[in-house]
Order: structure tokens, then sequence, then C-alpha cells
């Protein structure tokens, strides 16, 4: 691959990320039984990675009244992602560890 | 565009943030897999429980509290027929347990699960089986209103206690200028299982470096325990409680795979935690058998042998449980570290409990 494909290959990926709707991705990573960040301020039709770093499964699920998800529990290394398509705050918690919460607010 | 490229830079930002938490928190964990089983070894000095568990703002433990609140955990008049009383099934003599496989209530009434320990609750950020109640306060009351429990009739308990000097004297000094109400009664009653605690076994005084509290096989059985190739236990009887105060099904017979208890799922209808309970501390486990919610092992052979088979019913099981390939030999060790975290407890003197 030449220097210039790669360029425009990165371009490529950056203007497809932004063009999706305008929408950014964010990271929430689980480790030693916490959510990271513990806030997270977004805008309506960004994505939200949750990503497990920790030796054991955790669970992502929120039920608020703005949006209801159950990501099911998934090992070190892996994640899901969730699109926010609605503006408000949501709880995210893990079902596992009750002592597990965050807050995702958007705007 | 302009926005785009703010949501960009933010997002970079957010990134390298990320990525900085990860790296400090991974050194952390590899640090714990470094663990050396010496004992007084700094690597785990983790394990050892706060001198005081904590306790909510306003009802910091006194010594009036803790006296009150220990009349109250052991007075049958606080239940409807005058004969139950919180000792009655947290019975000091069988681990503030009542030896059975589930409890025994009002006028004998059979309990769907085993009366826990009491032992280090104060520990603990969520109570009951299912976690349906978040403290020791809000715990308290529960068993009183329970008709299958104490079933108690609220008139009356508080007309016995309103009219009886020792405690009207006990709650005043315990709660000035306060009623006794349901909150003062579960305040000091909270306070009184502050009190209940184990963190003086054979593991503590080896963790602080008495080399002799633990005998050979008892470190290897600890190794057994934490190691995630063999026993992989820590992941949820994690440190300093033995607990992660977390929810798993780890398959009993009984749950069913959730079609029979329940559990955790009545109050979080979240999949997972179909047939999940609360992962309950082990400290003391000598003296609380029979063990699981449904009392269905009699030994902590049986509880090994359960977790070697990887449960019973594998519909809905934890992922965090799979069959162990464990040799006799570190079943055995397994069993002797467990019987290394009772605590040789002072005997507990009982109350004098106020006739008038
Ligand atoms: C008839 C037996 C019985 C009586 C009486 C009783 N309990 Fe319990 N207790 C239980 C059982 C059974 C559970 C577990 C129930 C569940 O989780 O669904 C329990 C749970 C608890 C827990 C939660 C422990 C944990 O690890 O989650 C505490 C604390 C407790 N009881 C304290 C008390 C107090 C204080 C009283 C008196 C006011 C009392 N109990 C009276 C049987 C009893
Ligand atoms: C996936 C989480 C998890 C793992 C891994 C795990 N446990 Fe447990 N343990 C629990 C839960 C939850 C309970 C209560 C289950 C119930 O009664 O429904 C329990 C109960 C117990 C009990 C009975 C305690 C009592 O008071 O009744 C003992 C003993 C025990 N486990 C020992 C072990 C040992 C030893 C290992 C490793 C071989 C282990 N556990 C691995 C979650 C776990
Ligand atoms: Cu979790």
């Amino acid at each position: 691959m030449t220097f210039d494909k790669i360029v425009f290959g990165i371009a490529l990926v950056a203007l497809l990320a932004a063009g999706a709707a305008n929408a950014a991705e964010y990271e929430v990573v689980q480790k030693n039984k916490a959510f990271s960040p513990k806030e997270l301020n977004i805008k309506v039709g960004d994505t939200v990675k949750f990503t497990n770093e920790d030796n054991f499964f955790h669970n992502v699920f929120s039920l608020s009244d703005l949006k209801t998800f159950d990501l099911g529990s998934y090992p070190k290394g892996e994640f899901k992602s969730v699109t926010f398509d609605k503006a408000g705050k949501v709880e995210v918690e893990c079902a596992i560890h009750p002592s597990m919460l965050m807050i995702i607010n958007v705007q | 565009m302009k926005l785009k490229g703010d949501k960009l830079a933010r997002n970079l930002l957010l990134a390298s943030v990320v990525a900085l938490g990860a790296c400090a928190t991974t050194a952390q964990s590899e640090q714990e897999q470094r663990l050396v089983f010496e004992a007084g070894h700094p690597s785990l000095q983790y394990w050892l429980l706060p001198d005081k568990p904590p306790y909510p703002k306003d009802n910091e433990p006194t010594a009036e509290r803790i006296a009150l609140g220990k009349q109250l955990f052991f007075d049958p008049r606080l239940s409807r027929d005058g004969n139950i009383s919180c000792a009655s099934c947290h019975n000091p003599m069988l681990g503030w347990s009542d030896g059975l496989p589930t409890g025994r209530g009002f006028r004998g009434a059979l309990l769907g699960r085993a009366s826990p320990t009491v032992i280090n609750t104060a520990y603990n950020s969520i109570q009951m089986w299912d976690g349906r109640k978040k403290d020791l306060e809000d715990q308290a009351i529960g068993p009183m209103e329970a008709s299958v429990e104490m079933n108690t009739d609220f008139d009356q308990m508080f007309r016995f206690l309103r009219n009886n000097e020792g405690y009207r004297t006990a709650f005043a000094k315990a709660y000035p200028g306060e009623e006794i109400n349901k909150e003062t009664i579960a305040k000091a009653i909270a306070s009184y299982e502050r009190t209940v605690i184990s963190n003086d076994s054979p593991f503590d005084r080896w963790i602080k470096g008495d080399k002799s509290a633990m005998t050979e096989q008892q470190v290897r059985g600890f190794k057994v325990f934490v190691d995630p190739d063999k026993g992989n236990c820590e992941i949820c009887h994690s440190a300093p409680n033995f607990t992660d105060n977390g929810f798993h099904n780890i398959g009993l017979a009984s749950v069913d795979g959730g079609k029979g208890d329940p559990g955790r799922f009545a109050h979080k209808p979240i999949k997972i935690l179909k047939g999940a309970f609360k992962t309950p501390t082990l400290r003391d486990i000598t003296l609380t058998a029979p063990y699981f919610h449904d009392g269905s092992a009699k030994t902590l052979m049986e509880v090994v042998e359960h977790y070697v088979k990887g449960g019973e019913v594998k519909e809905n099981l934890s992922p965090n449980i799979k069959p162990l390939h464990l040799t006799q030999q570190e079943k055995e060790d397994l069993v002797a570290f467990m019987e290394a975290l009772t605590t040789d407890h002072e005997p507990v003197t009982l109350p004098k409990l106020p006739l008038k």
C-alpha cells in the first residue's frame, strides 16, 4: 500500500465515522468491578461501547425510562455497543455486581 | 464541520484517558497475579478486613445503642406469640444461623430459604439472598413484618416497649429525644449487628505474619482458591469478606435454571439473574452448615464437589461457573483452607431483658 492510499484510507474511516449521522463513539470500560468513566456526556445519535477488562464476566443493562437494554454478559476483552437515540439521562448497571453503576447524559 | 472536529477531539481525549486508566489498573491486576504465598507478605494484605465496619452517618454505634440492640435482638417478646427472636434463627450457638436447611418461623412455618449468618453482614453492601434490602437498618424490621417469621403485632409490640421502664430508659440513652419507633428499633439492632464480627481467624493471623497460623495444606488450599486455573473461587468470594456482593446462578438442583426460586430476578428482571443468589461470606463457614440458600450441601466437601461438577443444572448458569480440574488432594486442600476462616470467638454473653 502506498502512502497516499493509507492517508486516503484513514481519511475515509474518519469521514465514515463522523459521517455516520454525525455520530461519535465512546468507550466505557468495566474494570475492578467498576465502570470507568462513572459519568459520560454524549449527544443524541452517539454510540457507547462497553468493554469488559476484568478476568470475569460482567453484564451491562439499563432499565431507565429513556432506554432499556440488556447486553447479556461477556468476558474480558469483549465489548458490545449501544446507540442512544433520545435525549435524557440513562443509568447503566451491571446486574451481577449491583455496586457497578454509571450515568450517561444524552444531550 | 467544526462540531465534528470538536467531537473527534473529545473522543481522542477520552480515548487517551481511558487508555491511561487501563494502564494503571492493568498494573494493579498484574500485581494481584504476582501474589506471594508467604505469611505476612505485602501482596496479600488486601485480604484484611477494615478494623471497624462502615455505618451510616446518622447511626454512629455507641455503647448504649449496641446494648439496646443486643436486648432487642435476643428478645422474643417482639414477635406476635412472644416466642421468636432474631436469635431464634440467627443463633450465636449455631454460628448466628440455625443449623437447618431452611428456616422455621411463626408456629413452625417452613421458610423457603436458609437463615444466613449475621457474622460480618456489617461489611456487606447489600443484604438478603436476593439483595432486596440495602443495609442492616433497612433489613431489621422485615422479619417482624413477615407473617411467616416473627409476625409481629406492632401495636402490641410498641405498647410493650413504651410501657416497659427498662426499654424506655435504654431508648432514651441510645437515641435521646427520639421516639420508640421502627426507625430507632432498626438502628439499635443494626448497631448491635455491627459488633458481630469475624476477623481473627487463622487465615487473618497468617496474612498478618504468623507463619504457624495455617498449616501447609491450608496454604496450598488458599492457592487453589485464588488460582484462576484451579478453584477460581476468588472471582466471586473476593477480598476481604469473601464476597463480591454480587449475584450468581451457581446451578443448584432446586433452582432448576430459575424455574425454581427465581432469586434476584424477582427484584431485577434481567435474564442473567434468574436463579441468581448473593455470594455469601465464607468467614466462620465451619459454623454454619448446611450450605447454600436451600441448605442442600451438608459439608464443605459436598460444596467443593458441586463446583468441580460445574453445577447440577446448566440452564442460565453463571458463565463464571465451569467444571474444575482438581485432584482429590486439591479438593481436600480447599476444604482445609476454608476451615482456616473461622475465628475462635469469645463466648457470647447474653443480655438481661427488662421485665418491666
Ligand atoms: C424465622 C427465622 C428468622 C428470624 C426470626 C429472623 N431471621 Fe433474619 N433471616 C432469615 C432468613 C431465612 C433470611 C434470608 C431470607 C432471604 O434472603 O430471602 C434472613 C436474612 C437476614 C439478614 C441478611 C443476611 C445476609 O447475609 O444477607 C439479616 C441481617 C438478618 N436476617 C437479621 C435478622 C434480624 C435483625 C432479625 C430480628 C429482627 C431476624 N433476622 C429474624 C431468618 C430469620
Ligand atoms: C460465580 C461465582 C462463584 C464462584 C466462582 C464460586 N462461588 Fe461459592 N458461592 C457463590 C454463590 C452465589 C453462593 C450462594 C449460592 C446459593 O446458595 O444459591 C455460593 C456459596 C458457597 C458456599 C456456601 C456458603 C453458605 O454459607 O451457604 C461455599 C462454602 C462456597 N460457595 C465455596 C466456594 C468455593 C470453594 C469456590 C471455588 C471452588 C466457590 N465457592 C466458587 C458464588 C460463587
Ligand atoms: Cu459486574
